[in-house]
């Protein structure tokens, strides 16, 4: 029997399944999945064993962040690694973690700080695994001098589809190594990982705003300072035209040196670090998202985004200021499930995130394009965020020496049609000036521009491997199929 | 056990085309995952638990005069049968499964049985209920504990899969048969109150869990309906006035399920019934006869 099997028969075998509807975090795109919970190696490899036997497609999937179908699977079951969440070991002294795949970033975080460690890449939000994060090979607002996640990744183990338990670093099975991080979950499962975190001397970093009134500004900005700074990122207003296009605020951090905060033994515990659960003491957070759901329209988001310029601009003048590292880094956590502003029916109302990453030197004017064109097709990012990126040696990596740009664009039945059809023109014009795309944000593009976008040698190496690994395709799922498999099968 | 349902092998939700909201497989530019179809007025597909007689029968026949597809569960497959070619003619289809509330590890196996054969879920309503006769002075463990595994455990069974599947999916609804008996403890029948009141504590925790997730809990509050469960009362003996039948009972509560209401007597006159017990006080209440 192929194709879906219900959770019931896999029950009966391996570990305890449900049937649920598994959505992209934009929940813009999801699918009614059984979803197969293993808590230990040997439950994951029996998943696999079932798998083989029946011939099941199966979709790796840890916290369910990504903004598109990446976790997806409405051919077969999703196989969810977040219960497989030990921290296996911390070496005080070199700030080696090993980690099983379900830790999320939040878990990692909260284990090491005390111990006056954090994570080197961490993503926007906490709540993605280990795994998914080095399955998409996520990256921060440390991308331009750090890398992404992959650089900070030591070793790890890949169970694969047949079964067998593979070691990867990168001098052993280097090859997999490097396509696995980045490989979105189609080569194996990841069941142990070694991370490098980093010493730090205080539970805070120092955060210095400033104001651009054009994209022109803001990247001269980044340039003048991305030597010196430890994270820097860009927030664009996507509502101001003309002469104003671009303009926004960018935040820059760094971190304290030793001794620079005298008292590190308090700001290096947790509850120095955690977000408030009330605004002004009394209205809970957890229903904010019904307050900016009022706002959640055009004319709404534009008042919001001209709000947040001025302010901005108040700010850049403020002297710099200490704020936690999760406060700074976890922006997208303060208000929770404020996705669901968006529209809470299922499938039909959401967002979708649309990240170019385009090279330095045509950068700035495809990313003008890209707002001159929004505006003119009436589509105009609720949320735009601008990032410095830099390549690295993993083979689908979506980053290259230049700047991204993270637009986030309703969804609505209404609106669907020709936001995909914006989508499109865009992705055109990035793919003609070298860019490329991240899968853990992406829901447009699809295997024929994978095929431009990645250079074909290792779009090559990859299908040559999917086949070593995967001989039976098992590991698939809605990504797979619309962004890999026209050259990958 | 599960009792072999249908002829249809289990298959996901997903594979019915018009509740499908995954993206097509195969998209490219200018074709986005098709939307799913907004939510409808009505249901389109719901399951019923204990619905062999009384209330549960009722609403089976109301749903599927609707034209809801219904998956109706009891112990009694002979019952179903009779249940199922009485709604022969139904808008809704019914389809019968077999099931012990009391064995707890077939609850969720057989829920998913039924979501196959629905291809989806609309509404829940869990309306098992066992009520055995209690003498005076009688402390029976066993017949207790019979209560408490159709009534609380059989309902917990149940309603946690749903709840679950329902949250992921942010819409449905769930409804709970609770009784008029859980607002107090009376002498009477000492467990079935207390397995009613358990049911309220649960299905009012589940209501506010849920409420985020777009999914309605209703608990509803029964006074006397003419069901198997009051006959076996008047055949003790309790002269019974004013009851209502299960169609009209089983209509009521599909109104406020409809109207989201959370916490229903029905009749609604009960309403100042339950109001009055609840606040009797206790040095009274030990005296009184109810």
């Amino acid at each position: 029997m192929g194709g879906a099997l219900s959770g019931f028969a896999l029950r009966a075998r391996t570990a305890a399944a449900n049937l649920e509807y598994v959505e992209g975090w934009g929940m813009a795109v999801g699918a009614f999945s059984p979803v197969l919970r293993p808590r230990s190696v040997e439950e994951l490899l029996e998943c696999f064993r079932v798998a083989r036997e029946r011939g099941l497609s199966l979709t790796l999937r840890g916290g369910g962040n990504s903004y598109g179908d990446a976790s997806i699977n409405s051919r077969g079951a999703v196989l969810d690694c977040s219960r497989m969440d030990r921290v296996l070991a911390f070496d005080l002294a070199t700030g080696v973690a090993t980690l099983e795949p379900g830790v999320t970033i939040e878990k990692l975080w909260k284990t090491i700080l005390p111990l006056g460690f954090w994570p080197r890449v961490v993503s926007g939000t906490m709540f993605p695994t280990v795994a998914g994060a080095l399955a998409a090979n996520i990256h921060g607002k440390n991308n331009f001098a750090v890398g992404t996640i992959g650089d900070a990744c030591l070793e790890f183990d890949l169970a694969l589809p047949t079964g067998e338990v593979k070691t990867c670093n990168r001098e052993r099975n280097a090859d997999l190594f490097h396509a696995a991080i980045g490989g979105f979950g189609l080569l194996g499962a990841f069941t142990r990982i070694v991370l490098q975190t980093k010493r730090v001397h205080s539970g805070d970093v120092r955060v210095s705003a400033a104001s651009p009134r054009t994209l022109r500004e803001m990247m001269d900005w980044f340039e003048e300072h991305k030597h010196e700074s430890d994270y820097l990122v860009g927030w664009i207003d996507c509502f101001a035209g003309e002469d104003s296009a671009g303009r926004g605020l960018i935040h820059r951090a760094d971190y304290l040196e030793p001794g620079e905060d005298r008292h590190p033994e308090r700001t290096l515990r947790i509850d120095h670090q955690e977000l408030p659960a009330n605004i002004l003491g009394a209205f809970p957070k957890s229903q904010v998202w019904r307050i900016l759901r009022l706002f959640n329209n055009d004319l709404g988001m534009r008042s919001i985004n001209a709000a947040k310029y001025v302010a901005g601009r108040l700010e850049s003048m403020a002297p710099p200021y200490l704020q936690s590292h999760a406060g700074f880094a976890f922006l997208l956590d303060y208000v929770p499930n404020w996705k669901w502003a968006y529209g809470q029916q299922r499938g039909d109302y959401g967002l979708i995130q649309y990240q170019p990453f385009v090279p330095n030197e045509h950068a700035h004017a495809v990313h003008c394009e890209i707002l001159a064109r929004c505006r003119r097709a009436g589509h105009v990012p609720y949320l735009g965020v601008f990032k410095r990126h830099r390549p690295d040696p993993f083979w689908l990596t979506h980053a290259v020496d230049g700047w991204s740009f993270a637009l986030d664009f309703k969804v609505s039945p209404s609106r669907r049609q020709e936001l995909w059809k914006l989508c499109g023109e865009l992705t055109e014009l990035v793919i003609q000036a070298g860019g490329r795309f991240y899968f853990a944000k992406d829901a447009v593009v699809d295997a024929r521009d994978t095929a431009r976008f990645l250079p074909r040698a290792r779009l090559e190496a990859f299908a040559a491997l999917k086949h070593s690994c995967d001989p039976q395709q098992l590991l698939d799922g809605d990504l797979y199929r619309r962004a890999f498999r026209e050259w990958c099968a | 056990m599960v009792a072999p349902m249908s002829q249809h092998p289990p298959h996901a939700p997903s594979s019915d085309p018009a509740h499908a909201s995954a993206p097509h497989a195969d998209a490219h530019h200018g074709e986005p995952p098709a939307a799913a179809p907004t939510r409808a007025p009505t249901w389109k597909r719901a399951i019923v638990v204990g619905a062999s007689s009384g209330i549960g029968a009722a609403l089976v026949r109301e749903l599927a005069a609707a034209g809801t597809d219904v998956v109706a569960i009891a112990r009694r497959a002979e019952q179903l049968g009779e249940l199922a070619r009485s709604c022969a003619g139904a808008r809704g289809r019914v389809h019968v499964l077999a099931h012990d509330v009391a064995r707890f590890d077939d609850a969720a196996p057989a829920f998913e049985r039924a979501l196959a054969e629905l291809g989806g879920l609309d509404l829940i309503v869990y309306a098992a209920g066992a009520m055995r006769e209690i003498g005076a002075n009688e402390f029976d463990t066993g017949k207790d504990l019979d209560m408490l595994a159709v009534n609380v455990g059989g309902c917990v069974a149940w309603l946690n899969p749903a709840a679950n599947f329902l949250r992921t999916q942010r819409s449905g609804t769930l409804v709970g048969i609770s009784s008029i008996a859980g607002e107090r403890g009376r002498k009477g029948n000492p467990v079935y109150g207390a397995t009613k009141a358990a049911m309220n504590h649960y299905l009012e925790a589940l209501r506010n869990r849920l409420a985020d997730w777009n999914v309605h809990v209703c608990t509803i509050k029964p006074g006397f309906v003419e069901t198997p469960m009051l006959a076996q009362a008047r055949a003790q003996g309790r002269k019974i006035k004013g009851a209502i039948s299960a169609e009209e009972c089983a209509r009521s509560i599909l109104a406020a399920a409809r109207a989201r209401k959370n916490e229903v007597f029905v009749p609604f006159k009960w309403r100042l019934v339950g109001f009055v017990i609840r606040n009797i006080p206790s040095f009274l209440f030990k005296g009184m006869n109810i």
